[in-house]
């Protein structure tokens, strides 16, 4: 099975991990400054940041592997898991707490059955929460592929949601090989 | 360096007079301007744009549609301004794709300016009133956002043509030492919170010894609730460019980071575009304009560390390392990245610079407060009427800002704080509203400048809760290296998250307030420091209700989910009426033998849906607490 990738890369798949990686380190001076710019593209390449891909960059840059472990999971910004085929990131700022993100982000739990961080079952929708994307006055935001949605409330989950059962519904005619499975609203 | 070099000028004047030539507009020629930063973006503006190229293109029109970043009237977004000849430059809000369409036919094609649409007009005319009559007209000042939805972000001659990077060249002309010295006379202070003197900061950086130094540029805006960076970066990334190059002239660094975070895709986009034209007209680089002075700026991603807003830390996240601050003295302007002397700025602040050597320190001086001067940037949000941007000058009052020029707060509520400054600032009540905006009266208050992040609460929001909300936030964002900060931070949640689930005893609020100044004097860095200011002035101002939640178990604001149930009123609720029923998330809600809406308490996951749905002719849903309210059945 291959690993979905975000910007699609030729090298991205699971068995490819190392192949990626290097791919990436190529673009690199051996540097210790050059560390999150690495990962950055690593996950953007990949995903997510998997072990062996934490292993190759220790190696290419002559650090423990815990420093790269050490970094990788000090900034929100990486995950370790892989990404689903959508991402949900649900903005927890201050204007969208206050006006019900909170609340939001429930809603996303309980119809994609998974917790901040996890990936569905059928790896259709990854779940997280962001800080802040500066769209404070169209709260609450939900970014979904790396697109903002404003005003989001619990009925408006159950409107995207529908929509990406649609759009799946038309690829699964349009493309036969498509991922089976459907999932319950 | 030499103080004179013709050369620059005379490169310079090649540069602008091909920017002019670009972009001085035939005459007769309308130019319809689309404003497309993130939050234009998320209120579809990306659609509008589409449909006004279109039609321009149906109509052969020969009508430049230019994508600008954000005018700060977000409240209305998209917002489209057309110059037509003839016409002041009329802003339009709300825009979709339909009323786009309806622009063209009617006041491109035809005559008639739709005044329905119309937001407001830059200049008097009888049809649509100007913004310059609005109240806000009278206290709002823009110098930092002043080219913001004017300009093309992505065009360095549309930026050039309206007098950009002429304060770079003349800066060039002049002696470093010079140009430090009117900072000084200027009176600018850090737009990052803390307020240090800029002039000063520079001047250590050129004094220290060590090559080569560095300049950075600070946008790493973590503060959730604050996007006053990410508007400049968008709207106007040039500006912040142009700051920091004079910036690196003056102190004499080679080399200039732009620290920007990762969550802002589009600000790091314009900003990857507006570096490299920067290079290519030679405005960056080596040999800048063809004279001595040679400096580049490099981009970096943060990664969504709240804490590498300290500088220090943010030092050490370029530099590969985990974001954990250190130590100070050394200060960074002896010992910064790499161990070279390094200025440390934020980005409002550069595009100050601009400004200042433009029109002089005096000029500056002029605006705000005696100790605080130039405009102060706010991002307002929240239970406000118009959120959006908002540059005034320093000592306008949270009054003025709030109902002035935010037109106060939507669906006749009641006002119950303003948070300012973030998880780093505090909630200021009512009674505090007359207090100027500047960097010293709001740390009085116990407040902080913060970044200019400024959310409104209204009597829907609750006191505990927000404290709560930021304890949250400093707890996980904590960098765990000193004590008090880490379990500190931990304690304080803990608390707090009792209070808003009706535990606790009284005395646990002596315990916090002794526990949150303790974190305040014990920790290393400012956000240790200022973790606390959240429940110090929640429990200054507001203690009555921490006293509500723990004695009651009643939340006076209605919006702890713990303490609060939803209820159908039975002599309220139609029989006829099934809204609520439909559009509850869960199915908590079905009719009884007399078709009377009941919620089932054991199912509810109080999101609120039903009390939007109820139509308002029946209103039958109400809030209850505590929950024990609710009438047995």
């Amino acid at each position: 099975m291959k690993i979905r990738t975000r910007t699609a890369q030729p090298h991205a798949g699971r068995d490819n991990i190392g192949q990626a990686t290097r791919w990436v380190l190529k673009g690199f001076k051996r540097e210790r400054q050059h560390l999150i710019p690495i990962l950055q593209k690593v996950q953007d390449t990949l995903g997510y940041l998997p072990r062996q891909a934490m292993t190759e960059i220790a190696t290419y840059l002559d650090i423990p592997t815990i420093d790269v472990y050490g970094v990788a999971t000090f900034y929100n910004q990486f995950r370790f898991n892989p990404p689903g085929r959508h991402s949900i990131r649900v903005c927890l700022g201050t204007a969208c707490h206050m006006k019900g993100g909170y609340i939001t982000l429930d809603a996303w739990k309980r119809r994609l059955n998974v917790n901040t961080g996890e990936t569905t079952a059928d790896g259709e929708f990854d779940l997280d929460t962001v800080a802040c994307v500066g769209c404070c006055v169209m709260a609450p935001v939900t970014v979904i592929d790396k697109k903002p949605q404003a005003r989001v409330e619990p009925t408006k989950v159950d409107g995207l949601l529908l929509a990406f059962e649609n759009e799946r519904k038309a690829r699964g005619k349009s493309d036969s090989n498509g991922t089976g499975g459907s999932r319950r609203l | 360096m030499t103080a004179m070099e013709p050369a620059v000028a005379a490169a310079f004047e090649e540069i602008r007079k091909r920017a002019k030539k670009r972009w001085q507009g035939k005459p007769g020629q309308t130019v319809i301007l689309v404003g497309a930063a993130t939050c234009g973006r998320a209120a579809g503006a990306l659609e509008v744009l589409k449909t006004l190229r279109n039609e321009v293109k149906k109509h052969h029109l020969d009508c430049p549609v230019i994508e600008v970043g954000c005018q700060g009237h977000c409240y209305a977004e998209p917002l489209v301004t057309i110059s037509k000849p003839g016409y002041p430059p009329i802003c339009y809000g709300y825009v979709n794709p339909v009323i786009a369409e309806k622009l063209i036919q009617e006041f491109i094609l035809g005559d008639n300016p739709c005044p329905e649409f119309a937001l407001g007009a830059f200049g008097a005319n009888d049809l649509v009133p100007s913004f310059a009559d609005f109240p806000r007209a009278k206290y709002e000042k823009k110098i930092v956002l002043a080219n913001c939805g004017h300009i093309d972000p992505t065009e360095i001659d549309h930026y050039i043509a309206g007098g950009g990077y002429a304060a770079l060249a003349r800066a060039l002309k002049m002696n470093p030492q010079a140009i430090i010295d009117e900072i000084k006379r200027s009176g600018l202070r850090g737009r990052g919170g803390a307020g240090f003197p800029t002039g000063e900061k520079w001047q250590s950086g050129r004094e220290a010894r060590g090559q080569p130094k560095y300049v950075v540029g600070n946008a790493d805006e973590g503060d959730p609730g604050a996007f006053m960076d990410r508007a400049l970066l968008e709207s106007d990334p040039h500006c912040v460019l142009e700051g920091m190059s004079i910036a690196g002239y003056a102190v004499g660094a080679r080399y200039g980071y732009i620290y920007v975070r990762a969550e802002y895709p589009l600000a790091v986009e314009r900003l990857q575009t507006a570096l490299r034209q920067a290079r290519e007209s030679h405005l960056l680089g080596a040999h800048i304009l063809g004279g001595h002075f040679s400096f580049d700026i490099r981009l970096f991603q943060g990664s969504g560390a709240f804490v590498c807003g300290e500088a220090t830390a943010l030092v050490a996240s370029i530099e590969g390392h985990p974001g954990i601050p250190r130590l100070r003295p050394p200060r960074l302007t002896t010992r910064g990245l790499f161990g070279k002397p390094t200025v440390v700025n934020n980005v409002k602040t550069l595009a100050s610079v601009p400004h200042i050597i433009n029109h002089g320190a005096a000029w500056f001086a002029g605006t705000g407060t005696k100790e605080s001067r130039g405009t102060a940037v706010f991002a307002l949000a929240g239970k406000v009427v118009n959120t959006g941007l908002v540059e005034v000058p320093m000592g306008t009052t949270l009054r003025q800002i709030i109902y002035e020029v935010g037109g106060g707060i939507p669906k006749g509520k009641r006002f119950k704080a303003v948070q300012i400054g973030g998880p780093s600032g505090g909630c200021l009540p009512e009674a505090a509203l007359d207090l100027p905006v500047d960097f010293d009266s709001l740390r009085a208050a116990g407040a902080m400048m913060g970044s200019g992040g400024m959310v409104v609460l209204d009597e829907d929001d609750c006191m505990v809760e927000i404290a709560r909300y930021f304890l949250e936030f400093t707890q996980r964002e904590s960098c765990g290296h000193c004590t008090f900060c880490r379990l500190g931070t931990k304690q304080m949640l803990e608390l707090l998250t009792d209070f808003t689930f009706g535990k606790g005893k009284v005395e646990d609020i002596d315990r916090l307030k002794q526990l949150a100044e303790d974190v305040k004097d014990g920790s290393f860095c400012g956000l240790g420091r200022t973790a606390p200011n959240p429940i110090l002035t929640t429990l200054r101002y507001f203690r009555n209700e921490y006293e509500e939640h723990i004695t009651m178990g009643r939340c006076p604001a209605l919006m702890c989910p713990h303490l609060i149930a939803y209820y159908i009123l039975p002599d309220k609720c139609e029989r006829s009426c099934d809204a609520c029923v439909g559009t509850c998330t869960v199915e908590a809600i079905s009719p009884n033998k007399k078709r009377i809406k009941v919620i089932d308490q054991e199912k509810c996951v109080k999101c609120g849906t039903c009390l939007k749905a109820c139509p308002p002719q029946y209103n039958a849903v109400v809030k209850l607490s505590p929950p024990s309210e609710v009438p047995k059945t």
